[in-house]
């Protein structure tokens, strides 16, 4: 057994369980920063030997292949976990100034990193079954991260998110137990040929729709979206960044990961509605958005139309279009985080996360301004910022394939995008504060503002860095595109002297 | 006997999504119960069903003679229950929660996360 490969998924739950026995403790949320910094260090291991690798497995107690558990990475699994640590850190440095005593009290550190475990496992699993476990693992700490508090706002958020996703978990359950009793693995790699050679066609297609829907509703695409803004502007900030960088990019990468490893044979039927999916989750995300007057709920509802475009990448399912939405869900998970992160010292500062309520931050926090202007033209697409480069290779890839229609959908989704942008700085940034109040950063204490702007700083520069320097990011997705085109290498290092 | 829990996880379904349908949050739940055995009992029948004939090996290991049932599904679906029991026991703390914070249970009334007056 490879530890390079169970350490980034022990290691969170570890931190989960030490801040949780200290959360009565002054400074236990610094355990959960400790305990995020080693699983970067972590994750960081698991690049590199998968870079000299390319694809890396193991098999959990040794049991071989189809039967036991397989943990796996490719380039895609390797890159998610990255980032994965990358936020966990951010947001863990940035939840000590910003979670209270009562929360912290009640568990938040310790509920914060079981729920990055469960991510990082779902990134890393090689068996259908596990990712449900996974999926249940994330799911019910988010449930606790979203009513702590227990605000009334959020329990009724609460409601809606808890009922929608139970349903989806039911039916990536029962497609899973049908998938096994169609084909008798649960192993990924092993389904590969067993849903390739099984002689009814018509099943397979079948339970791969059940599967797009429980990994659609978790990915909040249309029509099954509607759980995300009702309940995403809810819970604390902290908590609303986490699940806006890394829930819903769960759902992607299991679209991804299923719909190019698995159930690739009738591409014509369940690509060509991932297409119209992706189309619509583009508009309506963004129309939404356009529609709202609350700075997290128009966040919100971004999150939605970015992730048809990653949806998109996906349907197109060419060499280019995937290594695109590989580069938009990694630029997509630092600049959404990052957004809702400013949102959190914007309402800080402003008294209010109502666009009516806010207002003054340009000229008494210029900082915050710069902060807030990185990721926002980033998620709009503005050169020369990583978006722009994600936008662009994805419109390029459907002009490729003479995909009008789909191109000027995504370019003007990217239009409404600067549009419902455009009234978060008119509202919160440019118009004078209603009260008359000066919202400078220096109201907050210095420690507490240096742990909240560190984070966001970082990952504004991260984001730059992306934007100036894109060809190996460009290059590390499209070899991770080819994984996934021609998982050759992936079913071979899985199912070893077994692979077909 | 797969016919009967064909049947029979129909019927479930049916009576589930008639339930949730109804606008009460309680109810939901109770729909969401259902249909979770509805798939539990599907996940059973998956896995084949055969009467008297245990997936046991013999003497020194020898496989069964026999045609058996594919005991892992089983092993699935406990799981599965075990998993959706504590989902089920956080919706209904939820409920609990949800009933206190409003006074109802009436899905269409929770509206505090997203205001009429919103949709301009």
């Amino acid at each position: 057994m490879s530890w390079t490969l169970a350490l980034p998924i022990l290691m969170p739950f570890v931190t989960a369980a030490l801040a949780f026995l200290l959360r009565n403790r002054r400074g236990s949320g610094w355990v959960s920063v400790a305990g995020s910094a080693v699983s970067l260090a972590l994750a960081i291991q698991l690049l590199l030997a998968v870079l000299d690798h390319g694809v890396i497995a193991t098999q959990m107690s040794a049991w071989a292949a189809p039967f036991g558990i397989t943990l796996a990475a490719d380039y895609l699994s390797a890159a998610m976990v990255l980032i994965t640590a990358i936020i966990s850190l951010a947001v863990a440095v940035w939840s000590m100034a910003e979670v209270g005593q009562i929360s912290t009290r009640m568990g938040w550190h310790g509920l914060f990193q079981t729920l990055i475990g469960g991510v990082t496992g779902a990134f890393l699993t090689g068996d259908l079954f596990n990712l449900y476990v996974w999926f249940e693992v994330l799911l019910i700490s988010s449930f606790g991260l979203l009513v702590i508090g227990g605000r009334r706002q959020a329990i009724d958020g609460a409601v809606k998110y808890v009922a929608l996703n139970l349903i989806s978990t039911v039916m990536f359950l029962c497609a899973a137990g049908l998938l096994y009793g169609a084909t008798g693995t649960l192993n990924m790699a092993d389904l590969r040929a067993a849903v390739a050679a099984h002689p009814d066609q018509g099943l397979m297609t079948v339970i791969a729709m059940m599967f797009m829907f429980g990994f659609g509703l978790k990915a909040a695409v249309f029509p099954l979206f509607f759980w995300l803004p009702a309940s995403y502007h809810t819970p604390h900030y902290a908590v609303s960044a986490v699940f806006a960088g890394l829930l819903t990019k769960v759902g992607v990468y299991a679209l991804i990961r299923v719909f190019t490893l698995i159930f690739v044979d009738d591409q014509g039927y369940t690509h060509g509605i991932l297409l119209w999916i992706a189309c619509l989750t583009m508009l309506t995300g963004v129309l939404g958005a356009a529609a709202q007057s609350d700075f997290r709920k128009i966040l919100s509802f971004h999150i939605v139309s970015q992730i048809g475009y990653m949806v998109l990448g996906l349907a197109l399912m060419t060499p280019l279009a995937l290594a695109g939405a590989i580069f938009y869900l990694i630029h997509h998970i630092i600049v959404k985080a990052n957004l809702f992160l400013v949102a959190g010292i914007a309402r800080r500062l402003t008294g209010g996360s109502g666009l009516g309520a806010m207002g003054g931050l340009y000229r008494a926090a210029p900082l915050l301004a710069v902060l807030f202007l990185i990721p926002a033209f980033s998620l709009a697409g503005f050169p020369p910022l990583s978006g722009f480069w994600a936008k662009y290779v994805l419109v390029k890839a459907s002009l490729d394939l003479g995909d009008w229609i789909v191109a000027g959908v995504a370019l003007l989704t990217g239009l409404l995008t600067i549009y419902s942008m455009t009234k978060i700085w008119a509202e919160a940034f440019w118009k004078p504060h209603p009260d008359g109040r000066e919202p400078a950063l220096d109201r907050i204490p210095a420690r507490p503002r240096a742990l909240l702007l560190a984070p966001v700083v970082v990952l504004a520069l991260m984001t730059v860095g992306i934007g100036l320097v894109p060809q190996p990011f460009l290059d590390f997705a499209t070899t991770a595109a080819g994984q996934l085109l021609d998982p050759v290498l992936y079913v071979a290092t899985v199912l070893g002297d077994r692979a077909p | 006997m797969e016919t009967v829990l064909a049947i029979l996880s129909g019927v479930l379904t049916a009576a589930a999504v008639w339930l949730m349908l109804s606008g009460n949050l309680l109810r939901f739940l109770f729909g969401l119960l259902l249909l979770s055995n509805a798939v539990n009992l599907a996940i059973f029948a998956a896995g084949r069903l055969t009467e008297g004939a245990p997936p046991l090996l013999g003497a020194g290991g020898a496989l069964p003679g026999h045609e058996m049932a594919n005991s892992l599904p089983q092993a699935l679906l406990l799981t599965a229950i075990v998993i959706g029991f504590g989902l089920f026991a956080f919706a209904l703390a939820l409920t609990i929660r949800a009933y206190r914070a409003f006074g109802h249970l009436e899905i269409d009334r929770m509206r505090l996360a997203e205001p009429e007056e919103d949709r301009q």
